[in-house]
């Protein structure tokens, strides 16, 4: 594959979208505030074609993030040496302004689940997601960002909070930070925390990107509330009011909208970007 | 008490085994019916890869049965990699193997095919040769003229009408398929890749061709199964989809 005729160092302090096949066009008439894209790197993992084709294109003139969904950090078994080098290859190629990847494990003795699975905070599992990590950014010879997932439970066997457990990593393997304020208040409405605490509590300054994205709401066994992180519709407000809750506290950052099923037509989805365009143009002014 | 991933993923393919017992709600209460989350979203998106990767079986079995038929597929072949473009690869054997689907013989042919399509829409790229260079070709070299094919270029040998019953369930007003034996080109001419018959000979011919052998070998392979192969119709499909990247004469 030759190398993609542009890239861009860093991911602007403004807004991106994760990018689906069926906006390529509008995005290439008009962006509106969009600054930069997020592709699913397991989707331009493929040999050629027009994946790679609209991928080269886009990627001359915006800055793109690689965000991985299958890597599986927080597995117990070692990466699989076959993905970790087919990752690198898109990197490689792309040279994009940044790559990010999930607190969370996907893959098992062989067979991968297709979901973000969790992980109770340990000090084996914290040294085990850190020695991954190190191996992620050796093989990709760059620092790498690590996202805070969405629980619908928590383990009885975790010893410190996932604040302090990702500070930890970030300080035994110098990575950055993807946080993912849509999955800060699910988790806080499903195990009863405040999110404003968790966001005291977390390194604010090692964020590099914030993600926003659309829950759906259900019950448990008690009649509590569960919400699902289903990046399938709008933004919710209270997650709107949490963005700019981190905002006020860490400045601009690149600020990522994801609607991954149930994708709208464009319009929907640059009304949103709009939206998070609006709460970071309050941080400028 | 602590749970053990292997403990996990069985708990998430079979509902039937008890949530791991250390997982709890905020208030120390057992998980109970939080953990379906993960069970809903590994059967849902692995069903959905399902439904996109083979868009004709679905319409042919009707999207509830392939729903049901993926819930049982993804236990016996979980993905055994984080790419969905390569998932349902065991799915004709698979089909294959169902009794209750045995009246049905075309279908693991048809699966067949839709993995074809996909593996021919996220091919490398190729370039092809213009009409120019094999003009070029003096006439008495063309028998010993290897030709190098696309990556994107798939062929297909069925007992089924397997391209009649494509074109029925993706175009509209198209013929009923008939009962007779299809083989299937696929090329790629820029994004998006086509299916083509092919007439009697033409597979057995191009996977010559494909397997590295000069024209003249491969043409042998197709005379057992037609008197008097034609090659013209066959390289104008190859020419059309853009399936040539190089000619060699010498080597």
């Amino acid at each position: 594959m030759p190398d993609a005729s542009h890239s861009f160092d860093h991911l602007p302090q403004g807004v991106g979208v994760g990018y689906k096949p069926q906006h390529f066009q509008a995005l290439c008439d008009d962006p509106g505030p969009v600054t930069w894209l997020e592709i699913h790197a397991e989707n331009y993992m493929g040999d050629g074609g027009r994946p790679l084709a609209q991928l080269r294109h886009l990627s001359a003139r915006f800055p793109v993030s690689v965000h991985g969904v299958g890597l599986s950090i927080g597995g117990e078994g070692p990466l699989d040496p076959e993905h970790l080098s087919r990752l690198k290859r898109l990197v490689d190629w792309l040279n994009p302004a940044s790559f990010s990847e999930h607190l969370a494990w996907s893959t098992h003795d062989g067979a991968f689940l297709n979901d973000l699975l969790p992980l109770p905070y340990t000090a084996d599992k914290r040294d085990q997601v850190a020695a991954h990590i190190d191996q992620v950014q050796q093989t990709l010879g760059r620092q790498m960002l690590l996202e805070n997932p969405s629980s619908y439970f928590a383990f009885a066997e975790s010893t410190v909070s996932e604040p302090d457990f990702l500070h930890q990593i970030v300080q035994k393997t110098g990575c950055g930070l993807l946080l993912d304020v849509n999955n800060v208040f699910v988790s806080a409405t499903n195990l009863g925390f405040s999110p404003q605490d968790y966001i005291d509590a977390f390194p604010l300054d090692h964020v590099g990107e914030i993600h926003l994205g659309g829950h759906d709401d259900d019950t448990d066994d008690h009649g509590a509330p569960l919400l699902i992180d289903s990046h399938g519709r709008e933004v919710a407000d209270p997650v709107w009011a949490l963005l700019d809750y981190v905002l006020a506290r860490t400045g601009s950052r690149p600020v990522l909208v994801e609607w991954d099923t149930d994708v709208p037509d464009w319009p929907v989805l640059a009304a949103e970007a709009a939206r998070a365009d609006t709460a970071l143009g309050v941080q400028v002014g | 008490m602590t749970v053990t991933q292997p403990q996990f993923r069985a708990a998430i393919f079979d509902p039937a085994e008890p949530v791991p017992a250390s997982l709890l709600d905020g208030l120390g209460q057992p998980a109970g019916r939080r953990f379906n989350v993960y069970r809903n979203n590994v059967a849902v998106s692995l069903t959905e890869a399902m439904h996109t990767a083979f868009p004709i079986i679905t319409k042919l079995l009707g999207p509830a049965n392939m729903g049901g038929l993926a819930g049982l597929f993804l236990r016996a072949h979980p993905p055994a990699s984080p790419l969905m473009m390569h998932y349902g690869e065991e799915f004709p054997a698979y089909l294959a193997d169902l009794p209750q689907l045995a009246h049905l013989g075309y279908l693991p042919d048809i699966a067949r095919l839709e993995l074809a399509m996909r593996r021919a829409y996220h091919a490398a790229d190729a370039t092809p040769i213009d009409a120019d260079a094999l003009a070029a070709i003096p006439p008495e070299d063309l028998g010993d003229t290897r030709f190098m094919l696309a990556p994107a270029v798939q062929i297909l040998r069925s007992d089924w009408p397997i391209h009649d019953i494509w074109q029925f369930n993706t175009v509209s007003d198209a013929p009923k398929p008939r009962a007779i034996a299809q083989d299937v080109l696929i090329t790629r001419p820029e994004f998006d890749p086509v299916p083509a018959p092919l007439p009697p000979g033409g597979a057995a011919c191009l996977l010559a061709l494909q397997g590295g052998q000069r024209l003249h070998a491969a043409l042998e392979r197709a005379q057992p199964e037609a008197d008097a192969f034609d090659f013209g119709p066959v390289l104008g499909l190859l020419l059309q989809g853009g399936a040539i990247t190089q000619l060699t004469v010498k080597d």
